[in-house]
């Protein structure tokens, strides 16, 4: 038995010609939140894809509690317990936080045939669940566009935790948010780990990253630049990873040089 | 803003966030999609009553007259909310109407069939066409606009080339003395609560023919049909995992699809949906016309989806009721035989329909806004 949960060893993806990924391995123990660095265009999303299910590595090898695992389709990734939020988060604004809270899940009850959607059950499972990360859910069944990003956020992990995740892939889960909103969300993932998840959390923000990753893997034009504790590495070193170091000390140059341009003028 | 929210916090309970108003009953009540169309409702009542209370529209006869007519369309107008509500049109379910009524005729007619198998084939049919609308919609990705527009030129020109070549004309009548007996046709046929009007006839409690009979002599079937499926549509969408996979189809079909719901499939037993509402309401205005014609639902489908938006659904989909629906048919039900009781020109009912329905959406577009309000 390793001491890893999950493991992606040599990941790699072609679409055609072009080499999306290459080569990216990430090992995740449990409780451990490993944060996901890259700059648009870096492989991010082709990634997510991959540890979802959507896409089928061509080459490399998924690891899940020892065995090796292949998915055909997103729902083997979620049976296993691979539970993936994506940036759109698949909520409904126009529904109650129940409705989506259960959509396509719903609690049954009732004779055969004639089953009825346990409305009373969900509420009561959706507000315990919102109450647990501290978001009052007053009523459970106002819609959820009444409920501001961050919420709506908490409300997508809080889904994917219930219906057995044990592994969070969080696609860009802050990004979208104000400061405020965003230390909520990062609050609540740093606690979904400390009960036991592996988290996968996937960002270009280094600044949301850094406080709460434990390790972190920076992704390039598809192929991993390592793997990083975070003893190991600075939030400024990470950064300059991220956008290709040498890339922001060129624009550094030319901006010196731009600005002498203009003086001699 | 520190005192303001030290003052009121003062004041509540602890853990009571203290930035949240408490909402008012009437804005919970603002926002169901139904409420616009109750209100309409309301307010037509009150207008006829007020306009021609002592003409005999509200008496028994004039009633059953006027909800005879709103529940023929409530009947497609329920359908079609439900499939908007699943984010779809259907243009088709006028054509259908006309379709139905002579997959119902012909066969019973000119080839011997007994009535009810002729109404077992059109639902058939309606089953068929409804299931090609959908795997067409959900298949391409086109627009259901454009799918059904198709469906309703193809279906219409069936309608009108099948019956030229069979019987050479375009009505087919004679329908009538095979209702009597058929195990089926009853369904859609039969007046109801008759004893009702005896009894009240015989009090002399609603107007009585010469010969001493009650002038309205039962509650029609299109009634009945209509009360069942505003129940039924209304338990569907609210009460089972059926309905909530309407919704969320009808919300974020990407989503929807992302946490597991079979949107494909909900979408097409929609459309079957409509269909066969159709076809419900081919029976019940064929048998009791008696005869089949070809312009038979020529328009229900703007109707059916007029009845639906001023009912609340939203055209974007993901939003909507069926009890709005069905008081968006009573509404336009309502003026349409009540303004033969006034001195108003009937020319003006379409003016009425086209501006209820603007308003209707105005009023939806600012519901939704308020509803999907971040705080």
């Amino acid at each position: 038995m390793s001491d890893y949960l999950v493991q992606f060893n040599n990941i790699s993806k072609f679409f055609g010609k072009v080499i999306a990924l290459k080569d990216v391995t990430m090992r995740l123990k449990k409780g451990e939140i490993m944060c996901l660095l890259g700059d648009n265009g870096a492989g991010k999303s082709t990634l997510i894809k991959t540890l979802a299910g959507v896409h089928k590595p061509d080459e490399g090898e998924i690891i899940f509690e020892d065995n090796k695992i292949v998915f055909d389709s997103p729902k083997d990734a979620l049976d296993i317990g691979i539970g993936t939020v994506y940036q759109d988060l698949a909520l409904v604004p126009l529904m109650s936080v129940t409705r989506n809270f259960f959509m396509g899940r719903e609690p049954q009850k009732g004779i055969p045939f004639l089953k009825t959607f346990d409305v009373e059950k969900a509420n009561q499972i959706a507000a315990d669940r919102m109450g647990q990360i501290g978001i009052d859910v007053r009523d459970p069944s106002q819609a959820v566009g009444t409920m501001s990003g961050g919420e709506r956020q908490c409300l997508a992990i809080s889904r994917a935790i219930y219906f057995g995740a044990k592994v969070l892939v969080l696609d860009e889960p802050t990004s979208a948010l104000g400061v405020h909103q965003a230390s909520m969300v990062l609050k609540y993932i740093v606690k979904a780990a400390s009960e036991g998840l592996a988290v996968i959390l996937i960002t270009h923000n280094v600044h949301h990253a850094y406080p709460v990753g434990n390790s972190f893997t920076v992704l390039n034009r598809g192929k991993s630049m390592g793997t990083f504790q975070k003893k190991d590495i600075s939030r400024e070193k990470l950064l300059s990873m991220m956008a290709g170091g040498e890339e922001l000390d060129k624009l550094e140059v030319e901006l010196q040089e731009m600005d002498r341009i203009h003086n001699k003028n | 803003m520190s005192l303001k929210s030290k003052s009121i916090s003062s004041k509540s309970s602890l853990n009571e966030d203290e930035r949240l108003k408490k909402i008012s009953p009437l804005r919970v009540l603002l926002n169901r999609p139904e409420l616009g169309a109750l209100g309409g409702s309301i307010l037509v009542f009150i207008f006829f009553g007020i306009v021609a209370g002592d003409t005999g529209m509200f008496s028994a006869y004039g009633m059953l007259n006027f909800l005879d007519v709103s529940a023929n369309l409530g009947i497609i107008a329920i359908a079609a909310a439900m499939l908007m509500i699943g984010g779809e049109f259907d243009l088709s379910i006028g054509s259908m109407i006309g379709f139905a009524g002579i997959c119902i005729a012909i066969p019973a007619i000119y080839w011997g069939w007994p009535l009810w198998m002729s109404i077992v084939f059109a639902f058939a049919m309606a089953v068929l066409v409804g299931y090609f609308n959908g795997i067409m919609v959900v298949k391409t990705g086109l627009p259901s606009f454009i799918v059904t527009l198709a469906m309703l030129f193809i279906l219409r020109g069936l309608t009108l080339a099948i019956t030229r070549l069979i019987t050479g004309r375009t009505q087919v009548p004679g329908l009538r003395v095979l209702i009597e007996d058929d195990p089926l046709a009853w369904l859609f046929a039969t007046d109801t609560f008759k004893w009702l009007f005896t009894w009240l006839g015989s009090l002399k409690l609603i107007e009585l023919r010469t010969d001493g009979t009650p002038l309205a002599t039962g509650i029609p079937p299109s009634v009945i049909w209509f009360i069942a499926l505003t129940l039924f549509a209304t338990w569907i969408l609210m009460k089972t995992r059926y309905g909530n996979w309407i919704f969320a189809s009808g919300g974020d079909k990407v989503g929807a699809t992302n946490v597991g719901v079979p949107v494909g499939r909900v979408k097409i037993s929609l459309f079957i949906g409509t269909a066969v509402a159709s076809t419900i309401f081919a029976c019940i205005q064929v048998l009791d016309a008696g005869s089949a014609d070809t312009m038979r639902g020529t328009l229900k489908e703007l109707e059916a989806i007029a009845a639906a938006v001023v009912g609340g659904c939203l055209l974007t989909g993901g939003y909507g009721s069926a009890i709005g629906a069905a008081f968006g048919a009573i509404i336009f039900g309502t003026v349409s035989m009540g303004i033969f009781y006034t001195d108003v020109d009937t020319d003006w009912f379409k003016v009425f329909l086209g501006a209820m329905m603007l308003i209707a959406v105005v009023f939806n577009n600012y519901i939704r806004k308020k509803v999907t309000e971040s705080k």
